[in-house]
């Protein structure tokens, strides 16, 4: 395979078509719109399912009629339309079956804009929908990872038979770069034993969210519950850079970790001790390392595109144990650089030549 | 003694039909859930298309519809069962599909899904059950009760000025280019539901020939919620619910017809 200069939307869109998927379902929502044109173009033309919905509600009832066939299926749709999906997340994730979803984030809240945001951090990592469960979040930073990312959701989809959402903002759905895509994947052949196929020689197979009996119920629970354990244990994701000596860590993810990246090098030539730390799930949240990383530097610096959302699991990770600070842009504002340097070097400032803060 | 000689040859007239399951269902007495499952189930072991069925469950009494069916299952959100089988039908077009959905399922909150899947023209199967009512709620006003109907949410009866009209499905959904066989029917004596049959079996017939979206709506009896005795719900169904939801097919495409004839 050959490096290309890509579309975010449309390289999320062939990935998944090199990847396996059989069915796509859409509403068109900017700035998420090219890629229910690639897969309008490409599905057809490959012999495989595509649906313009007549709503997000819709599309996502699909995707989940089609993962109970056994089929590989997906929807992409950009913050409202995600919340229009939340009720699908949750029936999906209650039914133990595999789907995939793409959000490309903008400004809230309301129909607030369409530029780059990253404010849906909570909608889609603390539950995406009622009930008590949390859905496995990707959150790429360049083209390149969008593609990586995008085959390994089907593929963590179908292990965990649960939700996949890759979140990405305005801008990496919108830019073009250099990236290379996967070979074409055969689709699978065999459908899964859970799979709804015709009860032919066999007994009727039911996929289903009811359980109207109480401990019956908790039991579905325990057992989910035990899934996200298993899930948390295996599958946190993250990108570090320069946090070896580093008395400051600055953490974002997705756009905001990149433009962070700039701020911290130019930290670093300023003579400050600063590193990254780049999430790249954000449920499971990857705490295990900043944990550990919260034992030895002096502060975190959270930079997100929303008013502080990750800043909540930072904390929780830091355990208290160092101060957690945070800068922020919203409404589909994009830091730039110098804001981040600029944050960085006042908390920098104002670290103590001693461990901690306040000894 | 010859006793044998006067023992007769026993014929089995009536039995269960392999496409239900012999488990109790949960719906009330005088329920005619029970009827319209079992003439889907006679037409499902008629056509020979019970192991390669996928059935969708809605919201409302119905939800438990997969226990009773004999068939794979799964259970929708509410109002979303034709989205689902949108989903299902389109990775698997070798499958037979049907929902089964009440009127607020089918009427209130999924007026968009049951629309759309009829107007792409999907080629699964819609059973429609109006009976003027929220059932497992408890009797609450569905958008398919009666002018004057009391309710727990219409106490003084349903208010046209305030509450609108009841809304004619078959009609509407007749008039979608995509749907191919639309019919109602009633469950409230012999005749109509030997009429029922027939229609369910022509809508099936129509998605196997690939003919488009059919739909056959079921004026059903809910005596519990209209406070009603079993024998008086059939009355009011032919009485009040048949003048406002009169019966007949009210799509037929090119193509059906020839089905129609069929026995």
């Amino acid at each position: 395979m050959a490096v290309e200069l890509l579309k975010g939307n449309v390289a999320l869109a062939e990935a998944a078509i090199r990847a396996g998927v059989e069915a796509y379902f859409g509403y068109p929502i900017t700035p998420q719109t090219e890629l229910l044109e690639h897969m309008a173009q490409r599905m057809p033309e490959l012999g495989r399912a595509f649906v313009q919905a007549e709503s997000e509600l819709a599309a996502i009832n699909m995707v989940y009629g089609a993962a109970c066939a056994g089929a590989r299926a997906m929807t992409s749709s950009s913050s409202p339309g995600i919340s229009l999906m939340q009720e699908g997340f949750s029936y999906i994730a209650g039914s133990e079956v595999p789907a995939v979803v793409v959000d490309i984030m903008r400004g809230g809240p309301g129909l607030g804009n369409i530029q780059p945001s990253q404010a849906d951090y909570f909608q889609v990592t603390r539950s995406a929908g009622h009930g008590d469960y949390h859905p496995i979040v990707l959150a790429p930073a360049s083209v390149q990872e969008a593609i990586d990312l995008m085959v390994l959701a089907f593929d963590l989809a179908d292990k965990y038979r649960h939700v996949v959402l890759v979140v990405a903002d305005g801008l990496i759905g919108q830019m073009m770069e250099p990236a290379e895509l996967p070979p074409m994947r055969p689709l699978r052949a065999e459908r899964p034993d859970w799979a709804l196929t015709g009860a032919q020689g066999r007994a009727p197979r039911i996929i289903t969210s009811l359980e109207l009996d109480a401990p019956a119920l908790e039991e579905v629970n325990n057992r989910l519950q035990a899934k996200l354990r298993e899930i948390r244990e295996h599958e946190q994701r993250y990108a570090e850079q320069m946090v070896e000596d580093a008395r400051l860590v600055v953490v974002g993810y997705g756009t905001a970790g990149r433009i962070a990246q700039t701020a911290v090098r130019q930290a670093r030539r300023e003579g400050m001790r600063v590193g990254l730390f780049r999430p790249i799930t954000l449920w499971p949240f990857p705490e295990r390392r900043l944990s550990r990383l919260a034992d030895r530097v002096d502060a975190f610096l959270v930079v997100e595109m929303n008013a502080g959302q990750m800043l909540d699991d930072v904390r929780l990770a830091a355990g208290g144990q160092v101060p957690v600070d945070f800068y922020g842009r919203t409404g589909g504002m994009v830091p730039v650089p110098e804001e981040i340097y600029e944050a960085i070097s006042a908390l920098y400032r104002k670290l103590p030549d001693s461990a901690r803060w306040g000894e | 003694m010859m006793v044998a000689e006067t023992v007769l040859e026993e014929q089995v007239v009536y039995a269960r039909p392999a496409s239900l399951r012999d488990v109790p269902t949960h719906y009330c007495p005088g329920c005619t859930h029970g009827v319209a499952h079992r003439l889907v189930a006679e037409v499902l072991d008629e056509l020979g298309i019970r192991e390669r069925t996928i059935g969708v469950s809605p919201v409302g009494c119905a939800v438990f519809a997969y226990k009773y069916f004999n068939t794979d299952g799964c259970e929708a959100a509410h109002g979303r069962a034709p989205a689902m089988a949108t989903g299902i039908k389109r990775v698997r077009p070798d499958m037979v599909v049907f929902t089964y959905q009440g009127d607020g399922d089918l009427a209130a909150i999924g007026t968009g899904e049951i629309i759309h899947a009829a107007t792409r023209g999907e080629l699964f199967t819609t059973i429609f059950i109006n009976n003027a009512i929220y059932g497992m709620t408890g009797g609450q006003m569905a958008p398919t009760t009666l002018p004057g109907q009391y309710t727990s949410s219409s106490p003084a009866g349903r208010d046209v000025e305030t509450a609108g009209f009841p809304i004619r499905m078959a009609e509407v959904i007749a008039g979608l280019p995509g749907a191919a066989y639309v019919a109602r029917r009633s469950l409230h004596n012999v005749k109509e539901i030997m009429k029922a049959k027939k229609a369910i079996r022509t809508a099936f017939k129509v998605q196997l020939a690939g003919l488009g979206f059919s739909m056959v709506e079921l004026l059903s009896a809910c005596p519990t919620n209209w406070s009603m005795s079993p024998p008086e719900a059939m009355r009011w169904i032919e009485e009040a619910m048949v003048p406002y939801y009169p019966l007949g097919d009210f799509k037929v495409a090119e193509g059906v017809e020839a089905l129609l004839k069929e026995r």
